[in-house]
């Protein structure tokens, strides 16, 4: 970790009981009342999941969109550590915060998907590995990349602790954690689009391509960067905090840049294969399609000019437009324009909906608490004030 | 034994000599050889070599001992569904001793079998119907003033083949059901050694005859299992080819006698039925040779597995059955899968309102986030020009 003296994070402060921590308490309790529920009377107790669509919000929404809106994490590490960009720092840790709530949450979703959730544990037994399928390795990847980005969000918990020593032994070999915590998300983060590969032709056309693992990967970092946009203008407007716009301002050219490339080879993959045509139908498979891309390009409307991403509301909405961009993307491959044959229909349950929402409430209020309590956001004074030191 | 086709065997006159003897069509008695055949498993040709030993080599002498049973191996030989079965048994072996079918009585019919086992010395055929009783110096079964293990042990001295008939012979069956006060065994252990056994109660008289004819053909007995039974007739689980396996598969089951899956013939598993640990050809060549479509799960009645040791007599008629190839799973897929359901009124408005609280927070988010850039600017702007001013 390079010297960041001029901010240094540090907790927020305040009370942890407010109308936000209490709305997302009850949000939590009764998606755990939903889990238990699940856990003991199987998927047909509360999801609406069958034979033809055995992958319902839980995991498409739960894993494949919420590690996806985790990437920002990655993202920031790529950024700073990788592509050497010191300045960046201070959004590091609010962003591997939100990666490790994402992460762990996606982690523990999948459990309870399960069929036979008892034994979870065969993937992580050598003997019962299946090293060519592709679920093993986004798994064993995902709950790798949860380890390690415990290790590396670990030096919060021990500042605040105060073991500065043992702080100081873990950064020595920190480096290592944050080098598999680059490489790990960009592996399986691919993989979940090879997911999609592999589903065949009851993917539609214009989201079924080879190339699927290459748009999942790029559509993680650009959703990265656009998560970052939305978590720091939320978080400087609910805090009541500076908004750390000359970070991000840059940081949004960056995803620009990657939403462009994101659709050069998404656009240039769909012509090639000659599923164009498909996109020109009067259908609701067409309607997605573009939503899903019209949210990018309005990315490019809100903040293509540096004088507008100097404005905070326009880069709060351009975050939002990526991320609905990358969840679209994702929904449709897997839920709306996925089609398993005649008669079969999927839309989410009463508890499964409530269960999803209960994790991102959980997600939610691990963000304030840790904030709150550890240091992750950077200190107001200093950062306030950076010009001047 | 040259002759390898049952064809050319059609104008022999040996084969036509045969068949009128015992009262056959020549054309039902090659029909008869190449069943037998079949029935053992043997390659193609070996029908004609079965028709050429049964039509000219000397019938093997048998001597049928009788000790603790009902003789319905004896009585399923004899009333055979098919007119001419209990023709051919006879002819092809020649029954010197045997206490039910005797028309001698008293010491006559023993110096019979006395006089057979002398002429025949070495060749004859033992066969054994029936448990022996041990206990007690086997003194609960006596012929002649013998006891049953007197009797087997000197009539097998001499045997060029021993054949347990039966579940009794075979391994003590129905007598020797606890408390089992006689102490009845099989022939091998009163022997101790191993011996031909056809268990069942009573066995199919083809799997016997089978048995005998090979001996015939080929001057031995066919391959046997551990337990001394024909491979040919008990290699395989009743369950392997039972005609309700496909019920069995789909996990449809009778539940009850005469509910609804029983009279539509499903399963019997859940009866009890022991088809899933008995071994027999019974689904094959049906039970008994009683007739067509005749066998217990074949009439809606579970398999209490009559020929298999520590099934039948022993496990009660309605215990499941320790499926010996494949267990089936607690649950089955349901027939129709149900296709799942769009969306209803309360995930429709849940995810409405998640949506809709959504799109209200962003939006005042953004319009605080904008005014206070506004305020910024404003604030920037006049900085600007008070700057200049000055």
């Amino acid at each position: 970790m390079s010297a960041q003296h001029d901010a240094r994070p540090a907790p927020v402060g305040g009370s942890l009981f407010n109308a936000a921590t209490l709305v997302c308490g009850v949000l939590m309790a009764v998606a755990a009342t939903i889990i238990v529920v699940r856990l003991f009377f199987g998927l047909s107790s509360t999801t609406n999941v069958n034979d033809g669509y055995s992958w319902g919000i839980w995991v498409v929404v739960d894993v494949f969109i919420g590690s996806a809106l985790a990437c920002g994490g990655f993202c920031m590490a790529l950024l700073v550590y990788i592509f050497n960009k010191g300045r960046y720092h201070p959004l590091v840790r609010p962003a591997l915060l939100g990666s490790l709530f994402g992460y762990t949450l996606a982690g523990a979703a999948i459990t309870f998907d399960l069929g036979r959730w008892w034994n979870f544990w065969h993937i992580f037994w050598p003997g019962y590995f299946n090293v060519n399928s592709v679920m093993f390795e986004v798994a064993a990847c995902i709950t790798l990349y949860i380890i390690v980005m415990w290790i590396e969000f670990s030096p919060v918990f021990l500042e605040k602790l105060g073991l500065h020593d043992a702080r100081r032994k873990l950064e020595k070999v920190l480096f290592f954690f944050i080098a598999l915590g680059v490489v790990l998300p960009m592996m399986h983060q691919a993989s979940l689009g090879t997911m999609l590969v592999v589903m065949g032709s009851q993917v539609h056309p214009l989201w079924q391509t080879p190339i699927q693992p290459l748009l999942y990967l790029l559509s993680a970092i650009m959703l990265g960067y656009g998560v970052i946009l939305f978590e720091s203008c939320v978080a400087a407007s609910a805090y009541r905090r500076q908004i750390e716009l000359s970070l991000l301002n840059p940081m949004a050219k960056v995803m620009l840049g990657i939403i462009a490339v994101f659709l050069v080879v998404r656009f240039a993959d769909v012509a090639v294969r000659g599923a164009l045509p498909e996109a020109f139908r009067a259908n609701h498979v067409a309607l997605t399609f573009w939503v899903e891309n019209a949210c990018l390009l309005a990315t490019f409307l809100l903040i293509g000019t540096v004088e507008a991403r100097r404005n905070p509301a326009r880069l709060f909405l351009a975050g939002i437009t990526v991320m609905l961009g990358g969840i679209l993307l994702r929904l449709n491959g897997f839920l709306i324009a996925f089609d398993t044959g005649p008669g079969w229909r999927y839309f989410p349950s009463v508890p499964e909906l409530l269960v999803t929402i209960g994790i991102f409430a959980a997600e939610i209020f691990g963000y304030i608490y840790i904030t709150r309590r550890f240091p992750v956001l950077p200190r107001e004074e200093a950062y306030a004030q950076p010009a001047r030191s | 034994m040259a002759n390898s086709s049952l064809l050319q065997l059609e104008g022999d006159s040996r084969i036509a000599a045969a068949s009128e003897r015992l009262g056959m069509r020549r054309r039902e008695f090659l029909q008869f050889c190449a069943t037998v055949a079949a029935s053992l498993g043997l390659p193609p040709g070996a029908d004609a070599a079965v028709a050429e030993a049964v039509a000219s080599k000397k019938r093997p002498s048998v001597i049928w001992l009788h000790f603790q049973e009902c003789t319905g191996c004896t009585e399923s030989m004899l009333r055979a569904e098919h007119p001419t079965l209990e023709k051919l048994i006879l002819d092809v072996i020649s029954l010197d001793y045997h206490e039910t079918l005797f028309a001698a009585a008293g010491h006559q019919a023993e110096q019979a079998r006395k006089t057979a086992m002398a002429a025949n010395k070495g060749g004859y055929v033992l066969v054994v119907e029936g448990a022996i009783p041990t206990r007690d110096g086997g003194i609960y079964c006596k012929v002649g003033g013998q006891t049953a293990i007197e009797l087997t042990k000197e009539c097998a001295a001499d045997a060029a083949a021993v054949i347990a008939i039966g579940s009794c012979a075979s391994w003590g069956g129905m007598p020797a059901t606890d408390p089992n006060p006689t102490g009845a065994s099989g022939v091998a252990a009163v022997l101790g050694k191993p011996v031909v056994t056809i268990p069942g109660c009573p066995p199919n008289p083809y799997n016997f005859l089978s048995t005998v004819v090979h001996f015939l053909a080929f001057g031995n007995l066919p391959p046997v299992d551990d337990l001394g039974r024909p491979k040919f007739a008990y290699s395989r689980l009743i369950h392997e080819s039972c005609e309700r396996r496909a019920h069995f598969d789909a996990g449809r089951f009778a539940v009850e006698f005469g509910d609804e899956g029983h009279r539509k013939g499903y399963c019997l598993y859940k009866l009890g039925c022991k088809g899933p640990e008995t071994y027999a050809n019974c689904p094959t060549i049906l039970f008994g040779d009683a007739g067509a479509g005749t066998w217990p799960v074949g009439c809606g009645c579970p398999c209490f597995g009559c020929s298999e040791q520590g099934v039948g007599f022993t496990k009660p008629l309605h215990m499941l059955a320790k499926v010996k190839n494949v267990e089936p799973p607690q649950q089955y897929p349901r027939i129709v899968e149900e296709k799942g359901m769009g969306a209803t009124l309360g995930s429709a408005a849940i995810l409405a309102a998640v949506a809709g609280a959504a799109a209200g927070g962003a939006a005042m988010v953004a319009r605080n986030l904008g005014l206070s850039h506004k305020a910024e600017e404003a604030e920037r702007v006049k900085a600007a020009s008070s700057k200049t001013e000055a």
